[in-house]
């Protein structure tokens, strides 16, 4: 699952990527004639629209992307690199660079491009891009104030308008295709030529207008992975086929005493409800996050036998449910939940001097159970505490 | 060499590629493409090695420095802006397009053009740290990504250039 980095990618050859990904770019942007000052500045006086066609088309394939590979579980949102909003420091920034597009008639990547084929201009401007960082960078303290302010966190645009991820990619694509019509009519008014709609153009560029549409409602209607585990596991019970292997609370209680090393305990509750009690040696998942892949990681596995627990049966079975539901693993539900789990053995009241003797042994076996696991999940907990693998942010843009 | 520059791709394709080439980029290093990030990498190196001890002395040196251990120059951005180069330089060789030349608008005089381009890379560069990213960081991988900062900044870079355009339009349109 993406992004490939850190993860299946390691630092390094990161490095090399970037080199590659950076030809790709460069390539595109010399082919749409970025490279060219008078290219790029057509924008501005109506001449010529390529820049706006480009950007526009570029942002909206890898936004449609985005969101097909989030809908398919290829692509984690959640750590990708989002540009964090500041709001001042963009606005003013943001005007400042536009007055430095229209004075030095490039931006920094284009300008790049321009050196390297060859123009001196884009040397210049090149020249003057580092001269303002380094004037950035002296005068930082006398600026700061305006970079930090009205700091609103990696905020996403369509939380702003409180639509989802696919409308507002809807809404981006008409807005994309609507500039590309009107711009195109500018255009030729400025350059004195006559509009004219030819039906097969007409007819091709709906097509090609309407196949992102398409593609993000067919990504609105069909359910993602998730949903699609969800129903068939709900089918499953529903047709009475949730019946996983039983796992006696007295037989784990033996198990983990003198094999704890086999047995995967995992508790299915919140973070919260763990942290209260949990038997020992237990790791925590919330049956929510089963299903994502750096958990799977850990329940699909032929090396230790799975046992879930949760609030109740039910949860500790749809926990056995889901991890059938991904791969081969010895899977077992506890038959007790959390809750009477620490009332047999933590909070034992009195034994019961006139039962009978088999209980009285249950109760003194449970009594030593509840010692020894104690004291063998503090000398795990020691020993070797569960790796905590949590996926960070991606750090990138351009600072 | 007399051979004449071939066309420019159509815009959409083009537009279509460089999308892609962002969504390959997204997908495999989980952050998008950039350009004034090496820049900045460029003039830090070259204050380190300039004058040390002024980098020591000064806060924002010295916090990049100790947040970038292993040194300016060792960046994804510095890489993917070489590769820029590399894959402009293969464009436009393949479409006759090198040539050493100073583009500029019609009468405008070769002086103007150099001055015009070191004082708009400089607010270029000025604003892109302020702004935290520029047209390819801020801008095109902030909208990809959809993100409300990268997509303001965009629109204020756009915006404030039509707004000022009328007033620079010596320098690219001829005088009516």
């Amino acid at each position: 699952m993406g992004p490939l980095v850190p993860d299946i990618i390691s630092g390094e050859f990161n490095f090399i990527i970037a080199l590659i990904v950076g030809i790709g770019f460069g390539f595109a942007l010399e082919q749409a004639g970025f490279a060219s000052t008078k290219k790029l500045v057509g924008l501005f006086y109506g001449y010529d629209f390529t820049v706006l066609r480009v950007f526009f088309t570029a942002g909206v394939t890898a936004m449609v992307g985005i969101i097909i590979l989030n809908h398919l579980n290829l692509l984690d949102l959640s750590i990708i690199y989002i540009n964090p909003t500041f709001l001042w420091a963009a606005l003013v920034g943001g005007g400042i660079m536009g007055l430095g597009f229209i004075i030095g008639g490039f931006c920094p990547g284009t300008s790049a491009c321009a050196a390297a084929t060859g123009r001196v201009d884009g040397w210049a401007f090149l020249l003057g891009g580092v001269i303002g960082i380094f004037i950035f960078a002296e005068g930082f303290p006398i600026w700061e104030d305006l970079y930090l302010a009205e700091n609103w966190g990696p905020v996403l645009m369509f939380e702003q308008f409180g639509l989802n991820r696919e409308v507002f990619g809807i809404v981006m694509i008409l807005v994309a295709a609507g500039a590309f019509v009107m711009t195109t009519i500018i255009e030729n008014k400025i350059n004195n030529k006559e509009t004219k709609w030819f039906k097969p153009t007409i007819i091709k560029n709906t097509i090609i207008v309407a196949t992102p549409i398409l593609l993000v409602l067919l990504v609105i209607i069909t359910p993602n992975r998730t949903e699609v585990m969800n129903t068939r596991i709900d089918a499953k019970i529903d047709a009475g086929e949730c019946n996983p292997k039983m796992m006696n609370a007295d037989k784990l209680a033996y198990e983990l005493m003198n094999h704890y090393y086999k047995y995967n305990v995992i508790d299915v509750r919140t973070p919260e409800e763990y942290k209260e009690f949990h038997i020992p040696t237990a790791i925590n998942i919330p049956l929510e996050e089963l299903h994502q892949s750096m958990n799977l990681s850990t329940v699909i596995q032929n090396i230790k036998t799975n046992v879930f627990y949760g609030a109740d049966i039910y949860q500790s079975q749809r926990a056995c449910m889901v991890s059938k539901y991904f791969g081969k693993s010895d899977n077992f539900a506890l038959d007790l939940t959390a809750e009477e789990f620490n009332k047999q053995y933590f909070l034992l009241s009195e034994v019961d001097e006139n039962g009978s003797k088999a209980d009285v042994d249950l109760f003194k076996f449970r009594k030593d159970a509840a010692e020894k696991l104690t004291e063998i999940g503090e000398a795990v907990a020691n020993l070797d505490k569960p790796v905590e693998k949590k996926a960070s942010r991606v750090a990138g843009g351009c600072s | 060499m007399s051979e004449a520059p071939k066309k420019y791709m159509n815009p959409y394709l083009a537009g279509f590629f460089l999308g892609f080439v962002l969504l390959a980029t997204i997908y495999i290093t989980g952050r998008g493409l950039g350009a004034s990030g090496a820049f900045k990498s460029v003039v830090i190196q070259s204050v380190n090695s300039v004058a040390p001890e002024h980098a020591e002395n000064t806060a924002y040196y010295a916090d990049y420095n100790e947040s970038h251990p292993e040194g300016p120059m060792k960046s994804w951005l510095v890489f993917e802006v070489l590769g820029v180069l590399i894959g402009a330089f293969i464009s436009a060789v393949a479409s006759n397009r090198v040539a050493l030349k100073l583009e500029k608008g019609p009468g405008v005089k070769n002086r103007t053009r150099i001055i015009a381009a070191i004082a708009g890379g400089a607010l270029f560069g000025f604003g892109s740290q302020l702004g935290r990213g520029c047209t390819s960081g801020s801008a095109l991988s902030g909208m990809a990504v959809m993100s409300f900062g990268g997509i303001i900044t965009m629109l204020a870079i756009f915006g404030m250039a039509y707004m000022t355009a009328y007033f620079f339009k010596n320098l690219w349109i001829k005088k009516q």
